[in-house]
């Protein structure tokens, strides 16, 4: 039997319009994965780049298409199908105006791909001045993200209206994530808007000579940040909302659901210092602050794995289990709807480790732009959410397209993320110990000279080629399957899942819900957070830099 | 809003570990000064070499200031001058470095001198050398297409 709210299906033209999203993140998919293969494998020493394709030309293509392009239009089309399945259809205006985005974000994309393909911009996704690259490469990025504020813009509005329709009620749970994320977005991509638009976009189109440094690297970082929660929270969403109505569980608490997403929007923003800290020109008091900041989300971390795994064990015990661990054994292994995002959720313990010895002050020191941190970020964004997106692939393709998660893909799906976990396990792995002997990270093969601590390193880069290949072998999986999905599988009804509370009766505090709170808290914190170091910043600033082409 | 019993034993027991834990990373850095890098000075990136103490790379002896010797290296795409130095075991070093075109990287391979150079800015970290051996200096910013050929080499002598 099957209860009201598992019939309700996306709007069909809403769901053309995730779809396209989604279409765009695959391809980005392919291709950014072909080029971590590569350089996995030039830089284990055993493969040289053809035809004078340079290894940061691959690099660049890599963070941009995967870090930029697949995360931003995978959590754009998520969010807006998850907003029109818990808030309703989109109005035709709110329609066109995803469309509107979808294809700005398009073109912008288009425009980088091809700046990077004509080696005009290999300046590697965090572009730092004063490397120089073609302006039509910061215009395409401009895109990119203005695209991402119409498609907000979207949510914002279906939002609203919901509220308009319901007051006095909380809004769906979905929903309010979607909102707390897209929020978090704008505020957070100001910064990067800020220097491209008034620092490197002027600067590389030669109306301006010379740019400053530090003030471009401290906007970048403003954003660098909170950009990495932009693609954690869908995760959580999934997390939070999905997996325990595909075990057949409940959501073990509505309302700190809601707590733990406003924690992340107060304190993922006023926090990019931490990236800044082996840099001069920042006082250490000031680093320091943002550091206990960064901090901060550890309360809300630590408030999502006691709910997951309350769900986890509610459900096993309401089943029959015993013992402390008899539950793990009544959730459903064989569902890769679970099985992958658990596997993310498993990473993301030692993902979640390694990012506080990143963070911590002096520490940082000892890691800052070795690869261990290349290990770490595979680890958080590359399995934790990834695996999570490829889970919530495996049912909302089918639902927009109106086709079925077979069987047979379902044990593919399984099968991929075994592969996935492997795989990274020897990457991530041989990433962090090589970082920690010191080998850094965005660099092509070198014996350095024939120094003795570099041969050293060596195997370590033979075993992330090794692990870079069997990922490649996942990635060939996951668009094996979504090919399926989309346009191949037999023709039936896929599930939209949305968990329900556990308790229905507690309804969320409204207090939740007061944008005008929330955002004046967090704009609050980071003007405390930064003003006085981006004033003294300006005010002693040196002399600005000249643009170069060094590649 | 209602909080289970346990979750609130296991969000104060991680918010008091956390808090423990930033105290020791305070008290490490304001107590025990142990900053990360953080010079405040500037400098004309394309006068550096003119100007002092840039414009005598190398070891330089000091007398007078709390630490022995000053270690001043200049970066430039794709190497650093000077190419390799020579160091006395157990010296108290100020290592000064700057940068006179990109961004670069300044880590020492195997000890904890990792810092940014970042143009205009000079980058000043305060450390003993108490092992002797050959240590690489790389470049771990992106720099450009010999990015990964930039180094220099400390060796620590007795």
């Amino acid at each position: 039997m099957k209860t009201v709210s598992e019939k309700i299906k996306v709007d069909r033209l809403d769901g053309k319009l995730g779809m396209a999203h989604f279409y765009v993140a695959f391809i980005a998919l392919a291709i950014g994965g072909l080029a971590g293969l590569l350089q996995t494998l030039v830089r284990s020493g055993k493969l040289v780049l053809p035809a004078g394709i340079g290894y940061y030309q691959i690099l660049t293509v890599h963070g941009v298409v995967l870090g930029l392009v697949l995360t931003t239009f995978f959590i754009m089309g998520f969010q807006l199908v998850a907003v029109s399945r818990t808030a309703g259809t989109f109005t035709s205006k709110q329609r066109m105006a995803g469309w509107i985005g979808f294809w700005t974000m398009t073109i912008g994309t288009f425009m980088a791909a091809v700046m990077i393909l004509l080696n005009e911009a290999s300046v590697l996704y965090t572009f730092y001045a004063p490397l120089q690259a073609h302006a039509l490469f910061y215009l395409g990025l401009t895109f990119v993200i203005v695209g991402s504020w119409i498609d907000g813009a979207v949510i914002i509005s279906a939002y609203a209206a919901w509220r308009k329709r319901n007051p006095g009620k909380p809004s769906p749970l979905l929903t309010f994530m979607s909102l707390v994320n897209t929020l978090m977005w704008i505020i957070a991509t100001i910064g990067v808007a800020a220097t491209v638009l008034l620092q490197l976009l002027p600067w590389s189109l030669g109306l301006v000579d010379r740019v400053d440094v530090a003030i471009s690297r401290t906007l970048f970082w403003y954003f660098g940040h909170p950009l990495v929660y932009f693609w954690l929270l869908p995760a959580y969403m999934a997390w939070y909302v999905v997996i325990p109505k595909i075990i057949g569980g409940k959501i073990f608490s509505d309302s700190l659901a809601r707590l733990t997403f406003i924690l992340f929007l107060l304190f993922s923003i006023p926090v990019g210092f931490h990236h800044q800290l082996m840099e001069p020109g920042i006082d250490p008091a000031w680093k320091f602050f943002q550091v206990i900041l960064t901090f901060m989300v550890i309360i809300p971390s630590l408030m999502t794995a006691f709910s997951l795994f309350a769900t986890f064990e509610t459900y096993g015990r309401s089943k029959g289990a015993t013992g402390l661990f008899g539950w793990m054994k009544k959730l459903p292994w064989g569902d890769a709807r679970f099985v992958v995002p658990f596997i993310g959720m498993l990473s993301f313990i030692p993902a979640g480790a390694g990012g506080i010895i990143n963070a911590s002050n002096q520490m940082n020191q000892v890691v800052h732009n070795t690869i261990w941190v290349t290990g770490h970020f595979h680890l958080t964004v590359a399995t934790a959410v990834i695996l999570t997106f490829f889970g919530i692939s495996y049912w909302l393709i089918p639902h927009l397209t109106g086709r079925t998660f077979t069987k047979a893909m379902n044990k593919l799906a399984i099968i991929q993320g075994v592969f996935w976990a492997i795989g990274m396990t020897f990457m991530s792995g041989a990433m962090h110990a090589a970082g920690l002997l010191g080998a850094p990270r965005r660099s092509s093969f070198s014996e350095y000279g024939g120094a003795a601590q570099a041969a050293e390193w060596i195997p370590y880069q033979v075993a992330q080629g090794v692990g870079g290949t069997i990922l490649f072998v996942g990635i060939i999986l996951i668009l094996y399957i979504f090919i399926n999905l989309a346009f191949f599988a037999p023709k039936g009804e896929e599930e939209f899942p949305i968990g329900e509370a556990a308790d229905e009766s507690e309804k969320a505090p409204m207090v939740l819900e007061n944008w005008k709170l929330w955002i004046g808290i967090a704009v609050l914190l980071i003007l405390f957070a930064y003003t006085i170091p981006f004033v003294d910043m300006i005010q002693n600033a040196p002399i600005g830099s000249k643009g170069y082409k060094l590649w | 809003m209602h909080i289970h019993k346990y979750e609130k034993i296991w969000l104060i027991f991680g918010t008091a570990t956390l808090l423990v834990f930033l105290s020791v990373v305070g008290v490490s850095a304001f107590y025990l000064g142990n900053q990360p890098p953080s010079c405040m000075a500037t400098v004309d990136p394309e006068k550096v070499d003119t100007l002092a103490p840039f414009n005598k790379p190398g070891l330089n002896k000091v007398e007078g200031k709390e630490w022995d010797y000053e270690l001043v290296f200049v970066a430039s795409a794709f190497n650093y001058t000077p190419g390799e130095v020579e160091v006395p075991l157990g010296a108290k070093v100020k290592v000064i470095a700057t940068t006179k075109d990109v961004i670069h990287g300044f880590s020492v391979a195997g000890t904890n001198i990792n810092m940014m150079l970042t143009p205009g800015y000079i980058s000043e970290y305060l450390t003993t050398f108490d092992k002797t051996g050959e240590f690489l200096i790389l470049c771990n910013e992106y720099c450009g297409a010999g990015h990964h050929m930039m180094t220099s080499k400390i060796k620590v002598v007795e």
